[in-house]
């Protein structure tokens, strides 16, 4: 493959003097340049995609000999109440669900908040980006088990601390709701705010400074500036935003697993930690690859509407 | 060297068993150029009474996540010492990730050459053929029923077919804070139920809640298995196809831990692990604990943590555990030298059984509970006292697919959310569904 791309870019570079003065490349150079990515995403994304549709039409165990065929089953199991997998994969898509509800508004909003506070220029600016970036280098696991010491309801610290400042006493942030999804909410927000910040942060210093200057010009006042300058010039790295946190969020698994295990009685199980149980620890993996295609199904859907939404409005 | 008649002899025979491996080790270093092959791998036919072929690396996974890790890898340590020829190489995984990595690692023909499980592991992975049947291996180490608790013993079994060589038992024991015990007023550990509850008002008029209650698995399922086959339930009838534990004694038995709650000698609430940190911390007084804190409790300068057996709420003793067994997982290599050398260390490393203790395990074997290596560790003393009463999970293969509705509904009930017969009428219910399922699938 080298030698390929030597060879064309000899060719490509002998070109604009001989023969076609236009043409920068070959043919091929573009798939060329696509193909590393793309042996990876056929090779771990398409390919064990399809499989997985051939083994969710199974009773698969990878580990058994026979893989008896089933047919729909595992998906009209699903979706029949008394199986021995539906209330709990319901239960717990709706958890993915009040997860992804609660936690993409902030995730949208405040990084933006504090991607345009980090765009003004005053001392110490530098520090800050780090500052709010900082939490997002450290492991699920870390940030998780931490968390889970902070917000113990009985020997945590936050706790404590509301106890002595006579706000409240033992609120169980992690064993009943809706406290547990106001701490798994807002872990995953400290946690993950400064990648969405960065993101938009970039997005900003994309806006030319003409703009601003031409509004300054016609007396907008910094409301209009924001609203008819900042957000229009957002809105692709808004899209991306929104997409990626809402992907992100449905796909939450550690920090539930972690933090509350569950509690109570299951009902912050997320999808991803059920589809994990069923498919790796009852070693279900037919069952578990038609949940993981209906979740898939879900988000796809979510993603078009998604799409659909911003880009009427940014039409309209 | 021929299996040794009695465990009493073969105890004596450890220092010379540990000279002959170090000899035969020596004799095998002159050959660490053989190729593979011409090496005798003599072990295999011997069940791993020794192993005289090439030198060879062994891959040794398990679960050890705590002090027991450290313990293991001291022991891989001497052994490696010992026998130059086979070096082991251990490697530890959390007990949650080991099940989705061993399979997957023994069917690709990369899995380890040795490993440990629990009991309730054991059939599920023989069943899947993650791990294969080791008869030659007791009859060499000259294992028998008589040597160890029944459960223990046919725990290891699969089809008629041995697959686990036990190593411990390790169960629920009585963990108590003795500065707080000394503040209340109370001069011992209680034994039961209304000794329980007298200690508990001495608390709480000091201000302790005094005994925890965890809606986790860890400890509260473990609680509320004690308790059920102390009111004398079970969890599965007799062949292992309805979940019972919705009988009254499971009520009784849950109902029991939500009036801990209910009454205030437990907060509501407790976090996970939160019962043990209390403990540590002299907030909480009593926690049914596994024998595997032991060592991290004695680390503790302050305060003191004593050690007792559980108290008999119910008519009978019943005790949690579980026990820890060796087991080969299937090898994709076939390289019968490996195969042999991994059998050999299992045969030492069960030979070895009472200096695993210190890793604060009840040895498996009955006579090692009484043996002097293991007396003098005198903290285990009351968890070895409990054996007799220890229930262990059942053999079955997808078992834990049906207990894990259990811990959910103790879950739920402990934490307030639903009655507890409701909770367990409905989670055994699914259960016995799932044990019906599992059969049609594991047969």
């Amino acid at each position: 493959m080298t030698g390929t791309v030597t060879a064309e870019r000899t060719q490509s570079q002998a070109t604009p003097v001989r023969r076609r003065p236009v043409r920068g490349h070959g043919v091929a150079t573009p798939y060329l340049f696509l193909l590393p990515y793309g042996v990876l995403f056929i090779g771990f994304m398409v390919i064990p995609a399809a499989y997985g549709i051939w083994i969710s039409l199974h009773d698969y165990d990878y580990l058994l000999p026979h893989q008896p065929w089933v047919g729909l089953q595992n998906y009209t199991d699903l979706f029949k109440s008394g199986t021995r997998d539906s209330a709990d994969f319901w239960n717990s898509m709706k958890a993915t669900g009040i997860f992804t509800l609660f936690s993409v508004p902030f995730l949208v909003v405040l990084p933006l908040g504090i991607a345009l506070l980090l765009n003004r220029a005053f001392p110490g600016r530098t520090f800050f980006r780090a500052v709010f970036f900082t939490p997002y280098v450290l492991g699920v696991a870390v940030v998780s088990v931490l968390f889970r010491f902070l917000l113990d309801p009985n020997i945590g610290v936050v706790n404590t601390y509301l106890h002595h400042l006579g706000v409240a006493r033992n609120i169980p942030w992690t064993t009943q709701l809706p406290w547990a999804w106001v701490s798994l909410v807002g872990m995953t927000v400290w946690w993950t705010l400064g990648f969405n910040a960065i993101i938009y942060l970039a997005g900003l210093q994309d806006i030319p400074r003409e703009l601003y200057e031409a509004a300054d010009v016609d007396g907008a006042t910094n409301w209009d500036k924001f609203r008819h300058v900042t957000l229009p010039g957002l809105r692709p790295v808004m899209v991306f935003v929104i997409t990626l946190t809402i992907l992100a969020s449905a796909n939450m698994f550690g920090q539930a697993l972690l933090v509350t295990n569950g509690a109570p009685a299951n009902q912050t199980r997320t999808a991803i930690m059920e589809i994990g149980q069923v498919g790796l620890r009852q070693y279900r993996q037919g069952a578990a690859a038609a949940m993981s295609y209906i979740l898939a199904v879900v988000l796809i859907l979510i993603s078009l509407i998604n799409f659909r939404l911003l880009r009427n409005r940014g039409e309209a | 060297m021929n299996p040794l008649d009695t465990p009493l002899t073969r105890r004596g025979f450890l220092g010379t068993v540990g000279a002959l491996g170090g000899a035969l080790a020596l004799a095998a270093c002159g050959g660490k150029s053989t190729p593979p092959g011409t090496g005798g791998a003599t072990g295999a036919a011997a069940g791993g009474a020794s192993y005289s072929g090439p030198a060879v690396k062994l891959a040794f996974w398990n679960g050890w996540t705590g002090a027991d890790g450290d313990f293991a890898k001291q022991m891989v340590d001497q052994f490696n010492k010992a026998n130059p020829n086979v070096q082991v190489q251990m490697n530890v995984y959390q007990w949650a990730d080991f099940f989705q990595k061993l399979p997957a690692a023994v069917q690709s023909g990369n899995g380890p050459d040795v490993s440990v499980m629990h009991i309730d592991d054991i059939p599920t992975q023989a069943a899947q053929q993650v791990i294969v049947p080791i008869d030659e291996i007791a009859k060499a180490l000259n294992l028998s029923g008589s040597q160890f608790a029944p459960a223990v013993w046919n725990g290891g079994m699969y089809n008629d077919k041995r697959y686990g060589i036990p190593i411990d038992v390790h169960n629920l024991g009585l963990f108590y804070n003795q500065d707080l015990f000394d503040k209340a007023g109370i001069s011992a550990p209680p034994t039961n139920e209304s000794e329980y509850l007298d200690a508990l008002d001495k608390l709480k008029s000091k201000g302790i809640q005094g005994s925890w209650v965890s809606p986790f698995q860890f400890t509260g399922g473990f609680m509320f298995q004690s308790l059920l086959w102390q009111f004398g339930g079970d969890l599965y009838n007799s062949d292992n196809t309805q979940a019972t534990w919705d009988s009254d004694a499971g009520v009784k038995a849950l109902q029991w831990m939500v009036d801990l709650v209910n009454k205030g000698y437990s907060p509501k609430n407790v976090g996970q692990d939160a019962d043990y940190l209390a403990l540590k911390n002299s907030k909480n007084a009593m926690n049914w604990q596994g024998i595997w804190q032991v060592n991290d409790v004695n680390k503790l300068t302050s305060p003191k943590i004593g050690l007792a057996p559980l108290p008999k709420i119910g008519s009978q003793g019943g005790v949690w555990g579980n026990s820890h067994q060796f087991v080969l997982p299937r090898n994709g290599s076939n390289d019968s030298n490996k195969q042999a050398a991994a059998r050999y260390f299992i045969h030492w490393f069960t030979q070895h059984e009472a200096e695993w203790a210190q890793s604060a395990k009840v040895p498996a074997e009955t006579s090692l509970q009484q043996s002097p290596e293991f007396t003098k560790l005198t903290d285990l003393k009351p968890f070895a006292q409990e054996v007799p009463d220890v229930h262990f999970p059942p053999a079955v293969a997808g078992i834990g697919d049906a207990t894990g509705k259990l811990y959910d509904a103790i879950q739920a009930a402990v934490l307030g959310k639903s009655d507890p017969a409701g909770a367990l009428h409905s989670s055994a219910n699914t259960a016995t569904g799932i044990l019906s399922s599992n059969k049609k699938k594991y047969g």
